[in-house]
């Protein structure tokens, strides 16, 4: 044997436990760390300011507060209620999220008294006029995308992840998404979104994270920009608390039109 | 009267509790034009008319939300037709949670039902018709409901005392029907009249994409229909207000882009029993040309064997709308529909439009337009009321 076939076959003999992995089975693992990390909450709250603005700087704003239940096996269950626009207070929306098909939603509308079950095909459509849609805002599951681990990158002052993830629901907006992982805490620093025809739409910025139960990294803010439309959504995070005891009944059809 | 006792202790029931968490307001005020297209059928009706209305609302809840009050008064100021200005409480309730039942107690509002175009399922509250011709409007209604939460469903127990006659125009108001109708003689067919106690049984629940509800009531009439007759010499038409049992069903279908839906009625007690039915479809198109906006085309046919006997004008008739939504920063939409009558092509079309103006500022836009309506069509006397209306709301 050759010197150099030699060296060529330690390398790969050392590098191998690395290499066995594929940058798929990485991406997956990544994945799979930053939901663990995540889970066990049991449930939450918290206050969210949604500031929209658009190219030419006009602004507006939307109170919504949240709660969401973890489910074990399944995705989690949340109500969103409105608080303004004042004229959609009390205006809720109740969502199943699941691993595998479709969410179910409801929505409830006051004037009316009416709960109205609604179709979650809408998945790209827009949250509330804002640059989020429907699909940024619910439960992130693992299922819900097909992983590739691409490289590992400077986040800020930290080192991240970069992985791409693959929508596996074809309803989705979007092509990829390519997200910086915090390589420590597992968190999303930053999330990149390609619409259908592969051309960079908007980016997701986290930023203010905060522990909460010695745990769990909740962002202060998040900030999307779109760069196709040049308008901007802040939503700005309060009152995060974990654990108040909630359970399926608080995320029911009852519980949707008392929901204040 | 106990019920009244009741209310009254509902009323002050937020004062005593010590641990109550601060109550809070909100509501709106608007000012509403109604323009029509035509001179009245009858001249003494007016011509275009501007109204005042404003709601509140107070919610105060304690017991980390386990019990809450609801207070929601209405009023609207007409400056044409003094039937159409009218106070109701639309809310004056209390209601306590449990885990597996929740009682309310007081005035409250209940919605049945999933069609858009007509709602025949929906019966507990009376619909305040000199708000808005679509009967989506209510008054308020007395009742006590518990609600049973179990595996198989939830279950709803209504008793509603204290009936709530309907509002109809004046004799100067629009929309009204082929004579005044005179309010202020209702007849019952109950010896109790007014005060007979109704009651009503809901079933519903949510089976994977199915939601279904299948409810009894039983009780006065929400409906009246009509006698014709002279008072002081002037054509006028009484209520009558029949003793029912009416027996439904309600169901959607949620399958992707496609909702379903069907709402069935079989009623007794107004001549013959009777079957009525709305069912139909909503499909909506996400995205349209790339942008944030969607389209939901609707389409609903709507039934009622009675045929030309039948108390609604929509007895075999077919509802084709389409709903826009921008999912703009204003939440502007536009629902546009026309309901056709397959018998006689009486049509109706009806287009409804809003969006906000700023944070506290909504503008709505409502048209009816009635055309080609047979003489024998119960819109008949609706033929000259086509009519386009424009509300400014400021909501605080």
């Amino acid at each position: 044997m050759k010197p150099i076939k030699l060296l060529l076959s330690i390398c790969l003999i050392i590098s191998a436990p690395v290499s066995a992995a594929s940058p798929e089975q990485q991406g997956l693992e990544i994945a799979k760390e930053a939901d663990k990390r995540d889970s066990g909450f049991a449930d939450s709250t918290a206050d969210m300011t949604m500031l929209l603005r658009n190219r030419h700087g006009q602004e507006s704003t939307r109170y919504i507060r949240l709660r969401t239940l973890e489910v074990e096996g399944d995705g989690d269950k949340s109500i969103s209620i409105f608080d303004r626009p004042r004229d959609v207070k009390g205006t809720a929306f109740l969502s199943f999220t699941h691993k595998a098909g479709a969410d179910d939603q409801w929505l409830y509308l006051p004037a009316l008294k009416r709960v109205k079950r609604i179709s979650s095909r809408n998945k790209s459509g827009s949250f509330m006029g804002s640059e989020f849609a429907y699909e940024d805002i619910s439960s992130q599951e693992v299922e819900k995308y097909t992983y590739k681990y691409i490289k590992d990158d400077n986040c800020g002052t930290e080192r991240c992840f970069v992985i791409e993830r693959d929508p596996v629901d074809e309803l989705s907006g979007y092509t990829r998404q390519l997200a910086w992982i915090n390589k420590k805490e597992y968190r999303p620093e930053k999330i990149e979104f390609y619409d259908r025809k592969n051309a960079l739409l908007k980016t997701l910025v986290y930023r203010g994270y905060q522990q909460y139960l010695g745990k769990y990294w909740r962002a202060n803010e998040m900030f999307m920009e779109n760069h196709q439309t040049g308008k901007t959504t802040l939503l700005s995070w309060k009152n995060y608390k974990f654990g108040n005891g909630l359970t399926a009944r608080d995320f029911d059809r009852n519980s949707l039109k008392r929901a204040r | 009267m106990p019920f009244r006792t009741l209310l009254c202790c509902i009323l002050f029931l937020p004062f005593y509790s010590a641990q109550a968490a601060q109550g809070e307001w909100s509501g709106y005020i608007a000012t509403e034009w109604r323009g029509f297209t035509s001179s009245p059928t009858d001249t003494q009706q007016h011509g275009d008319s501007t109204s005042l209305s404003a709601q509140a609302e107070y919610y105060r809840e304690w017991n980390a939300g386990k019990q809450s009050f609801r207070f929601t008064p209405f009023l609207r100021i007409d400056g044409r037709d003094t039937q159409r200005s009218h106070f109701d409480l639309r809310e004056l309730n209390w209601t306590t949670v449990h885990n597996s039942w929740e009682l309310t107690a007081g005035i409250g509002k209940v919605f049945w039902g999933v069609t858009e175009s007509q709602h025949l399922v929906d019966i507990i509250n009376q619909t305040d018709l000199v708000e808005s011709i679509d009967g989506e409007e209510k008054l308020g209604q007395a009742l006590i409901k518990l609600t049973l939460i179990r595996d198989w469903g939830d279950v709803d127990l209504f008793l509603l005392p204290g009936f709530r006659e309907r509002t109809f125009s004046s004799r100067v108001g629009r929309l009204r029907m082929a004579a005044a109708v005179d309010v202020n003689h209702p007849e019952y067919a109950s010896s109790q009249g007014r005060d007979h106690i109704d009651a009503a049984i809901r079933w519903s629940k949510s089976i994977g994409d199915w939601d279904v509800g299948v409810s009894h009531f039983s009780g006065t009439s929400r409906e009246p229909r009509f006698r014709s007759g002279m008072n002081n010499g002037r054509l006028v038409l009484t209520p009558i207000y029949e003793t029912i049992d009416q027996t439904s069903l309600d169901l959607q279908a949620t399958k992707d882009d496609w909702l379903w839906k069907l709402e069935w009625i079989s009623r007794s007690g107004q001549g013959d029993r009777y079957t009525g039915v709305a069912c139909g479809f909503e499909y909506t198109l996400y995205g349209i040309s790339e942008s944030p906006a969607d389209v939901g085309l609707i389409a609903e046919y709507l039934f009622d064997d009675r045929k030309d006997a039948a108390t609604t004008p929509f007895e075999n008739d077919l509802f084709l709308g389409a709903r826009l939504a921008l999912n703009d920063e204003a939440s502007s939409e536009l629902l546009a529909g026309m309901i056709v009558d397959l018998d006689n092509s009486s049509r109706v079309m009806s287009v409804e439009a809003s969006r906000r103006l700023g944070d506290n500022w909504k503008l709505n836009l409502e048209g009816r337009f009635f055309s080609n309506i047979d003489n024998r069509d119960s819109l008949a006397s609706f033929e000259n009321d086509d009519f386009i209306q424009l509300e400014l709301a400021w909501y605080f």
